[in-house]
């Protein structure tokens, strides 16, 4: 299939419920974190574009959002017109620039502290990052507790940032600035606010 | 008038388009990663006045979808006029089931109340908010009252809880009485009654709430640390009645007054019907309740 093909190609059937069903899965991942909100999978970008994430993009962006990709995303052409064609939204000039940025190898992402993290008065004017991770099981487990939180939940997502828990603790020490992040599997989306503190097993 | 059917205006799924909705969705994350932060939104016009609650019904028409139970409430009641319309409101842009009934809801618009019957996980509460600031009283410029968030600033606000104090001799804040979100911002909760203050603390329930003419949304996430202002020797307290609803004899729940007649003739009743109207059914009484009550469900079909 050629570029102009595959951009056009695998955006929400239904635009309207679509975009409706996959925002609340990502509400109450957000309300509730460390729980996995099931999300089938309702777009089909081209790879290494996740269903899941490329879905979050197109239920949220527009053309009122900078987007950043991370390199394995920015590397293929196509994932760049899938998005502008569907979404409309702009690549940011810088990751500080960003509103989202989608990260298809979190593994080898730069620093969480490299992305906008808002302003001590409009600490909303930060970077929403979205990480294709394999999965929330088979990671290093997280004990995380904070609002949304009865007391604790534990998630284990797979292929994080390197040293996410101290580069977390650093995001949690810039309340009210700071990242949000969502987690985006084959399975469903799960969400870690900048409120949310992760207390590593044993420790 | 001649319109047939066909000739009426189709709106989008839940009348907002598909951009707004986008930006008001952005808008409410914000708001859940940072509680009790008033996050600027393109509020847009809708139709009906500011006032009558455009904050919420923006936000409600951004969330709702298709497998949605609305509950609308205006002071407690299901049945008054701002209710009645934005629950009529919604069955129409976005054929939603509606019900009164707490518990059956998935969504609950509310003004200036939150039911008595518990909350749960699941639910979304999204308040009408008239005045999101809960500083702007005292200081009415906006570059200001950031700042005093941005640097936790809240002395002011302490302040006029002590003249309060000093006039009166108890805080005599009964309603907006502003709460601190997980240690960190001072809130307006809307003008809910003070009585209902502690429901918002730890609620298993997502809080939303919108400002239409205001522009501003904010957010409580579910179990999180909502604590009322006030001072060690004047603790918080909320407001007690000194007699049951007189239709249902319940008691420690919010209650209004109602005038019967000319010459000082009073009753108090719930001020949450629904929760009124399921005790009378399981029958309680109170000492003005009628022998034999009405029908349930007079109100209007639930679907």
């Amino acid at each position: 299939m050629d570029i102009a093909a595959q951009s056009i190609e695998g955006g929400f059937a239904d635009p309207v419920f679509n975009a409706q069903t996959v925002f609340r899965a990502v509400m109450d991942a957000m309300a509730r974190p460390g729980t996995v909100q099931p999300l089938p999978a309702l777009a089909r970008p081209p790879a290494p574009f996740s269903a899941t994430s490329g879905a979050i993009a197109l239920a949220l962006c527009d053309n009122d959002t900078p987007l950043w990709l991370d390199p394995a995303l920015h590397a293929s052409a196509a994932i760049g017109s899938w998005l502008g064609f569907h979404t409309g939204a702009p690549l940011a000039n810088t990751s500080a620039d960003a509103h989202f940025a989608f990260v298809a190898t979190p593994a080898e992402m730069m620093a969480l502290d490299g992305f906008s993290q808002g302003t001590q008065d409009y600490p909303d004017r930060s970077t929403t990052l979205v990480l294709q991770v394999g999965d929330l099981v088979s990671g290093t487990p997280l004990l995380l507790e904070g609002p949304g939180i009865e007391t604790n939940a534990t998630i284990a997502p797979a292929q994080m940032p390197r040293h996410f828990v101290e580069q977390w603790k650093q995001n949690n020490k810039r309340f009210p600035r700071g990242v949000d992040i969502v987690l985006a599997t084959s399975e469903g989306v799960a969400c870690l606010p900048r409120t949310t503190r992760i207390k590593t097993m044993g420790a | 008038m001649t319109a047939q059917p066909t000739d009426i205006a189709t709106y989008n799924f839940a009348y907002l388009d598909e951009q707004t909705k986008r930006m008001i969705r952005r808008a409410i994350l914000k708001g859940i990663a940072i509680p009790g932060y008033q996050v600027p939104f393109a509020s847009r016009e809708m139709p009906m006045p500011y006032g009558w609650g455009t904050g919420g019904v923006q936000v409600t028409a951004s969330i709702i979808g298709p497998d949605d139970v609305l509950k609308v409430i205006d002071q407690g009641a299901d049945d008054t006029t701002n209710a009645v319309s934005i629950r009529a409101f919604f069955k129409k842009v976005a054929n939603v089931a509606v019900t009164t009934d707490t518990a059956a809801a998935t969504i609950i618009q509310t003004r200036h109340r939150i039911p008595e019957h518990p909350l749960t996980a699941g639910q979304v509460l999204v308040y009408q908010v008239p005045i999101p600031e809960p500083l702007r009283f005292l200081e009415p410029r906006e570059t200001e009252t950031r700042k005093m968030h941005a640097l936790e600033e809240y002395g002011l606000m302490h302040v006029k809880l002590y003249e309060d104090i000093a006039k009166h001799g108890r805080i005599a804040t009964t309603y907006a009485y502003p709460v601190k979100v997980e240690g960190r911002y001072v809130m307006d909760p809307s003008p809910t009654p003070k009585f209902d203050n502690p429901k918002m603390h730890r609620s298993p329930a997502l809080q939303l709430f919108g400002a239409g003419r205001e522009k501003r949304i904010y957010a409580v996430p579910p179990f999180t640390d909502v604590v009322s202002l006030d001072f060690e020797d004047h603790p918080f307290e909320v407001q007690t009645f000194d007699q049951p609803c007189a239709l249902c004899a319940a008691e420690n729940v919010y209650l209004d007054e109602v005038i019967l007649d000319d010459h000082g003739g009073h009753m108090f009743v719930c001020s949450d019907t629904d929760y009124c109207e399921k005790r009378r059914a399981d029958g309680h009484r109170g000492h003005l309740a009628p022998e034999t009550d009405l029908a349930p469900g007079n109100m209007e079909p639930a679907r």
